[in-house]
């Protein structure tokens, strides 16, 4: 089983279509991986998916970095 | 127009442009759940849909309820699997001249005929932009566009509905989500069968065509904007109106 980091950076770059290297853990998705605002909102259905757990709006709108997702997950995940 | 295989959601299926909507899609393929507002009114769905040999049921649904939106959205999704075409076409009337118009007739006409459109929209737009293909189409009234006395409350929502359609449409374009809106003129159906006689003949003569529509004339409208054959149009409004009003 791939780590929460793999997993996170794998989605990343199918959702906003850029290259996995390009994923750094401290890449914004906005700022450094172009995504718009519909592409973080997929994002997050994505993670949701992957992880199979639910986000609430008001913690989505907080994920807008690489790290801000692995922290969310790993801390939701460990319950 | 084939829609074999696409999940549809009508409101306000149990009779007159729903019911007609609701049938049209299954015709063309879809597995059709249409609402009405009570359990007969959904057994009465299940039965025409049944009559029709079309795939699909009636289900209650009370739009003012508070999370109904959502929870029908989910137990269908978890019955047949993602909806992907929604007709927002649920409505009622509550008119009035706006000096008498009290705050219920107001509020009961936005609880009914707008926030569920907000609401179902969003609860279905997930599935969609899953799949990558979407239809949603709002039910207007021609009267959003010109304006008709004792009918404030009921042609703001109306009118509403084109810009909901607009932004909604900018918004998921991206993913082949179409949001598109019919606005029906004058037809023969419960809803216009209680205006007085002289206001009908007058209103006719409005209507270049000489007539008034047929519940199918807006089915077939639907079924266009729902099929793969409209998938260039969206944001837009699509009145069908014998000519009554053209913009």
């Amino acid at each position: 089983m791939e780590n929460i980091e793999q997993r996170v950076k794998k989605i990343v770059a199918e959702q906003l279509g850029v290259p996995e290297t390009d994923v750094k853990i401290e890449s914004s998705f906005v700022n450094d991986l172009g995504a718009d605002s519909l592409d973080t909102v997929e994002l997050v259905m994505a993670l949701e998916e992957e992880f199979e757990c639910e986000i609430p709006d008001e913690e989505a709108e907080k994920i807008t970095t690489v790290q801000q997702a692995i922290d969310y997950v790993s801390a939701h995940l460990s319950k | 127009m084939s829609l074999e295989g696409k999940i549809a959601l009508v409101t306000g299926a149990s009779r007159g442009i729903g019911q007609a909507i609701a049938l049209e899609l299954a015709k063309q393929g879809a597995t059709v759940l249409g609402t009405a507002t009570s359990d007969g009114g959904a057994e009465a769905i299940t039965a025409y849909l049944n009559a029709a040999g079309a795939k699909g049921q009636g289900l209650r649904l009370q739009v003012t309820e508070e999370g109904a939106c959502e929870a029908i959205v989910s137990q269908i999704e978890k019955e047949f699997g993602a909806i992907t075409i929604l007709v927002n076409n649920a409505g009622i009337t509550r008119d009035n001249l706006l000096m008498r118009m009290k705050d219920e007739e107001w509020d009961a006409i936005m609880a009914t005929n707008l926030k569920p459109v907000y609401q179902l929209s969003k609860a279905v737009i997930r599935g969609m932009m899953k799949a990558r293909w979407g239809r949603i189409v709002n039910i207007a009234s021609v009267v959003g566009a010109t304006g008709n006395p004792g009918q404030t409350n009921y042609s703001a929502a109306k009118a509403a509905l084109f810009g909901f359609t607009k932004s909604l449409a900018r918004e998921i374009g991206s993913r082949g989500v179409t949001v598109n809106a019919v606005a029906p003129g004058f037809i023969d159906t419960d809803m216009t069968k209680v205006l007085p006689e002289e206001q009908k003949a007058k209103l006719v003569e409005s209507i270049a065509l000489g007539r008034l529509g047929d519940p199918q004339d807006i089915a077939d409208a639907v079924a266009f904007l729902a099929s793969d054959k409209a998938g260039y149009v969206t944001g837009n409004t699509l009145h069908v109106n014998g000519g009554m009003f053209m913009n």
